[in-house]
């Protein structure tokens, strides 16, 4: 047993990346074999191959208490690579060959108003529910506010108005959670919603933000509007990181002092 | 060649996410802001003006697409390690922040989209569905 384990890691540890590959390639199959014999394609394979993704992520959670999910698994440590914000950027770039610029334009102005509209709506939430739960300092309910924006815009703005580090770990938690809601929910209420063509699209991403969120929301839907949901969505935590601390604090303050 | 498509690619990203950081430079935000978002309309201008010329052929364009492909699995990959049990371990409030946040903003897509032009909105293709973009069975 030592010993096979030991023969296994000689054999993936040097090429994680290329197992990573073997390993969500015999993952999608399987996933698209469940798709279609078992939801008679009602479910989309991709969207089906993502929640086994977060599956995996819980695991690898509850083996190694590590931040990285199944990556945390030494024989999975490849998942890191492929699935990091440097192939992941790669691939979402890649997408917008052969997008129609018509769409870009006529969308443009809409997809920068449901980016305000996004960034304030989630900020606003996230304090709402801290405030009902009983925070009252404006730097905690500011930085769990910024949480709901992404995960990124939580501890960004947290570590620039001086919040506390568990405050600044609830904001993270609020944004994983966003960016996992947005990856189930989306393909299942995108039809009912009306995400069903390019111009929807480039509203929603500007509206949920969350890049890891819409990229996989996206993905399980239809990808063909991922390049416009993800051109939006791209520029939502860059959005956040520069309202949160700024405005958002400014206003808060006003309010609760 | 398949590496110029490849090099057009990286070409854009490093272009569009130079852009997103010197804005927030300027913005005072150590990040970039958009930087994936400029590298995306790059590409767009890019590719157009190159096909225009006759400089885009066949296996430079599957340099491109290839990735456009990866698209999946990688998102697939990024799902798997993600921080669920961070997640689950914020308590409520953290659930009902991330939750509450994304469900109050479905009804806005229809809304912010008839704005957007969402009635004439298509993508150009309608009869060349590309592969696994819809599922095989209705």
């Amino acid at each position: 047993m030592d010993l096979s384990y030991k023969f296994l890691m000689e054999l993936t540890q040097p090429r994680a990346l290329i197992f990573a590959f073997v390993f969500v390639g015999a993952l999608t199959w399987l996933c698209y074999q469940f798709s279609d014999k078992i939801t008679r394609g009602r479910v989309h394979g991709s969207a089906v191959a993502i929640i086994v993704g977060l599956i995996l992520a819980f695991v690898g959670g509850m083996l190694t208490h590590g931040k990285r999910g199944i990556a945390d698994v030494p024989l999975f440590a490849g998942f890191a690579l492929m699935g990091g914000a440097m192939l992941r950027d790669f691939c979402i770039i890649s997408t917008a060959y052969g997008v129609r610029m018509e769409e870009l334009k006529k969308a443009g102005i809409a997809g920068v108003l449901s980016l305000v509209v996004g960034t304030f709506v989630a900020f606003v939430v996230g304090v709402v529910i801290a405030y009902a739960f009983g925070y009252r300092g404006t730097v905690d309910l500011t930085t769990i506010g910024a949480g709901a924006v992404t995960f990124i815009v939580g501890p960004v703005t947290g570590s620039a108005i001086g919040a506390s580090s568990d405050i600044i770990a609830l904001s993270i938690a609020a944004g994983v959670v966003k960016s996992i809601a947005v990856m189930i929910l989306t393909p299942l209420l995108a039809k009912p919603f009306g995400l069903t063509n390019p111009a929807a699209a480039m509203v929603y991403g500007g509206l949920m933000g969350t890049t890891s969120g819409t990229a996989a929301g996206l993905a399980a839907t239809d990808a063909r509007l991922v390049p416009y949901g993800a051109l939006t969505a791209t520029f939502y935590t860059g959005f956040g990181c520069l309202v949160c601390p700024s405005v958002c604090y400014i206003v808060m303050r006003m309010i609760f002092g | 060649m398949v590496i110029y498509g490849v090099m057009i690619l990286g070409i854009c990203m490093f272009v569009g996410t130079a852009i997103g950081l010197v804005l927030g430079k300027l913005l005072g935000i150590d990040g970039d802001i958009g930087g994936v978002g400029f590298s995306m309309l790059i590409l767009v201008f890019l590719t157009n003006y190159l096909k225009q010329k006759g400089m885009m052929p066949k296996t430079t364009e599957q340099g491109i697409l290839f990735w456009n492909a990866m698209y999946i699995p990688v998102v697939i990959a990024m799902a798997s390690t993600q921080n669920v049990l961070a997640a689950l371990n914020g308590g409520i409030v953290a659930l009902l922040a991330g939750i509450v946040s994304v469900v109050v903003l479905f009804p806005l897509i229809r809304i912010l989209s008839a704005w957007a032009g969402a009635a004439t909105s298509t993508f150009g293709d309608e009869e060349t569905v590309p592969a696994g973009a819809q599922p095989k069975k209705a």
